[in-house]
Parts: C-alpha cells; structure tokens; sequence
C-alpha cells in the first residue's frame, strides 16, 4: 500500500499544467458562447450540444488549478444565464458549471487527462453530472418537476463526448509549447 | 483564507461561489427579476457578431442561389415561396372562417382583416443558449418599434411573443416554452382553453373538459381573448388525446415550425386587439369557454 501511494505521488509530479496563448481562453469562451446561441438558427440538431460546458471541461482539465477551474467555470455559466430565456435564471447554469469546473480542474491534476479515450468518456460523466446539477437545482431551489434521465440526455452525453475529444485536440494547438 | 490549509483553500473558494450564486437565484426567484442589466450588457455584446454571421451567411446563400444554383429558377422560386406563405395565410383564415358567414368579408386576409395592425418583418439571429429554454433573438428591436409583449407569427401560425426588446435586437418567447402561453380555442367545436408550453415540440392545451368532444387532426387556432394575438390565427393542429379528471389532455402540435425559424412578423401594436363576437347563438358557446386569459402570460 505504501507504495502503491509512493507511485501516485511520483505520477501525479509528472503531470504537466498547460499554459495558453494569451486571450485564448476568453476568445474560446466567447466563441463557444457565440456558437451555442448562432447555430441552431440554421442547424437545429446543434443545440444538442454544450460548447460552454465543453470550453470549461476543457480549461479545468489543462489548467489543472481548481480555483481558477471554479472561476471560469462560474463566469462561463453566468454568461450562458444571461443568453437565455426567461425559464433561466442567473445562477443555474453558473451553479453547475463552477462545479464542473472544479471537479474537472481536480481530476485533471490526479489523472493524466490527455489520452482521448479518456477525455470523452470524462466529459460524458461531467456531462450528466451537469445535467443532474441542474436538475437538482430546478427542483430544489426553484421547485420545478424535472425529470433526472431521459433518452435525450443519454443521446447528448454521447454526443457531447465525442465532440469534446474533436474540440480538445483543436484547443491543444493553443497551447505554449 | 489565512487560516485556511491551501489544500482547502479552492474547496472554501468553491462553498462560497456557489452560496453567492444561490443567494443571486433566491434573490430572483423573490423579486421575480431577470437581472435585465446583465442580459442587456451580454445581448448587446453578442447579438452584433450574430447579425454579423447572419448577414454573412445570407450573402453567401444569396450569392450561391442566385450565382451558382441556377440564376432565374432560384429567383423564381423564391418568389414563389413567398406567394405560397401569402396564400398559405389567405387559405388559414378562410378555412377558419368558412363556418362563420358573418365574419368571412373581414377575414379574406389577413392583412385587410388587421389593417390597423402594423406588421414588421425581422430575421431570427440566435437562440438560448442552453436547453432549458425556448427563445430566439430577432434582428430589430426598440428602434423598430418592437416592444414586450407584442405578438409573434409566421405565415403558417403564432410563433410566440416579444419578452425583452433592446436598442436593436429583441428576445421572443416561443409558443413551446415552459412559460409561454396563448389564448386558444378548437377551430369546430370553438371550445376556448389557454395552449401553453411544455418545454417539448408539442403543446399543452390544458383546460378542456372530459364531457367535450375533441379529435385528433382538429385545428386549434387563436381565440383572442389574450388580446396580444387576433383571432383565427392557426395555433396547431390536435396530435394527442389522453383522458383525465376534470380535463382532457390534450397535445398540440404547433402550425409554425419553431425548430426552424429564420424570418418572422413581429405584430407591432400593444393596443388590445378587437375581439369581435361570433354571430352564433350565445348559447352554443356559453359554458364551454374555459380559462380564457386566465392562464396566459400577460
């Protein structure tokens, strides 16, 4: 056992924190944003897809620091709060994606992350797990009868993973190297 | 933070975020207000990008349809499309009226029936960003004329109505939004019932009793009575029928498709729109109308 943690510890030194090119991380949220709310005007199957939630995901698992994971993760949903209708209210996105943020930074400094195995079936955990943050936030805080699974949001998760190791390996080329 | 171990520094910085974030949603759940300063600064920031991509893609399309594809046919077929939608209407408002000769002379169009109501043309920019909700952003907005609470149709039926209007671009909330809701009536039977939102592609007609009749294919038009949209425009048509104590469920699916607006006709009056009075006997309609305007969203 106690080398068994002994080579945790070794691993976890080994993990790189990835820098970025400076103003990639506001141009990819505001781009993430702007897409999420353009596209599916012309292309109506797009709004199965959570580019904000990707663009989180993605920052918490390179930048490997779980403050600044919660933060952008915060600022993405707020931004995504204020994008929609009157159904959503500030802070419920905002909830949702600050946790995921943390958790996603947290992970991404225990795991090695940039396998894109790893990667897709990563976001499709976080995915649900946003997902059910929502859910319970609907039903608690807003007393809103929301179901917690349906084929649609299984459908997504699969559909948002595989997009998710697309996107990542787009997003890698912003790295410093 | 200083007494804190720097492992839980993140996880205290976490707790307290998201206790800010509920306090902001316990705050508007409370005031009923939607932080409107926020959505303006982040409408107003995102929706010129939006009309940029919108203009850039109806150049391209444009370009291709009347360059490449085809240059006289696509252009005459793009006048004929937009024919169709004025027929399409023309044909809407005489089947609805055909059972009410009293009415016919003032429904042959819709444009003549309204003519007090002015109408402008604008295109759909964006959407909500998430799921959860069922709006779309327009390209014209305050300095058009457009404010909250003015009606929103297509040729095929009602699109929904205008809930933020901005310098220049407006949200509208869709007639498929948990919160929308709209004055409706079956278009035989005329038994009134609000049709609301479910958040799903059908609606939700929500207040007709199990004694009446109602069939599957049945038209469901606008009864007037939430004076934002006139009467007889077409709502959707009967899709689902399930029974129920005191009331049917009945699901509606809507006229206009919602999944795939590009151009809309924003109504641009806030003047109560005349209800005027079918000649039928009172006693054919008493005690059938239901709700009204009770359950629509003012």
């Amino acid at each position: 056992m106690m080398n068994d943690a002994f080579d945790l510890r070794l691993t976890e030194a080994h993990i790189e924190v990835h820098k970025f090119r400076s103003g990639a991380i506001v141009v990819s949220t505001c781009l993430a944003l702007m897409l999420q709310a353009f596209l599916p005007v012309y292309i109506s199957k797009f709004a199965v897809l959570d580019l904000p939630l990707l663009v989180t995901i993605y920052f918490g698992l390179s930048r490997r620091n779980p403050s600044t994971g919660l933060l952008l993760g915060m600022i993405i949903g707020l931004l995504q709060d204020s994008l929609s209708g009157p159904t959503v209210p500030f802070g419920l996105y905002g909830i949702a994606n600050t946790i995921i943020g943390y958790l996603a930074s947290s992970i991404g400094a225990r795991l090695d992350t940039e396998h894109p195995a790893a990667r897709g079936a990563l976001t499709m955990m976080f995915f649900v797990m946003h997902q059910g943050v929502v859910t319970l936030t609907r039903r608690m805080l807003l007393a809103e009868p929301e179901p917690w699974f349906t084929p649609r949001l299984a459908i997504a998760a699969a559909v948002n993973a595989v997009v998710a190791v697309l996107l990542f390996a787009v997003l890698d080329r912003l790295r410093k190297s | 933070m200083a007494g804190i171990p720097s492992r839980h520094k993140s996880l205290v910085l976490l707790a307290g975020v998201i206790i800010l974030q509920v306090v902001l949603l316990a705050v508007q759940i409370k005031r009923d207000s939607q932080g409107r300063l926020l959505r303006v600064w982040t409408v107003g920031a995102v929706s010129p990008f939006e009309r940029a991509g919108a203009r850039g893609i109806g150049n391209i399309r444009g370009t291709w349809s009347h360059y490449f594809a085809l240059q006289n046919t696509s252009r005459e077929n793009e006048q004929l499309r937009r024919e169709n939608d004025g027929l399409k209407l023309q044909v809407n408002q005489l089947q609805s009226k055909a059972a009410e000769a009293d009415r016919l002379a003032t429904l042959l169009n819709f444009r003549q029936a309204q003519r007090n109501v002015p109408m402008l043309g604008a295109r759909v920019i964006g959407t909500s960003a998430d799921t959860a909700s069922q709006t779309i952003y327009l390209d014209r907005g305050e300095r058009d004329g457009i404010r909250r609470n003015m009606g929103v149709i297509t040729p095929d039926g009602v699109v929904g109505k205008v809930i933020e209007s901005y310098r220049d671009t407006a949200q509208v909330l869709l007639l498929t939004d948990k919160d929308s809701g709209v004055g409706a009536m079956l278009a035989d039977s005329r038994i009134q019932s609000p049709v609301g939102g479910t958040g799903e592609p059908l609606l939700s007609m929500k207040y007709i009793p199990t004694d009446d009749t109602v069939n599957v294919g049945e038209h469901v038009v606008t009864s007037g009575m939430d004076r934002i949209f006139p009467r007889d425009l077409p709502v959707g048509v009967v899709a689902e029928i399930k029974t129920g104590r005191p009331f049917q469920q009945v699901r509606v699916r809507p006229a206009a498709n919602l999944q795939r607006l590009e151009e809309v006709i924003v109504l641009l009056t806030l003047q109560p729109l005349e209800k005027k009075e079918p000649a039928a006997p009172a006693a054919e309609t008493s005690g059938k109308s239901v709700g009204g305007t009770a359950a629509v969203n003012p």
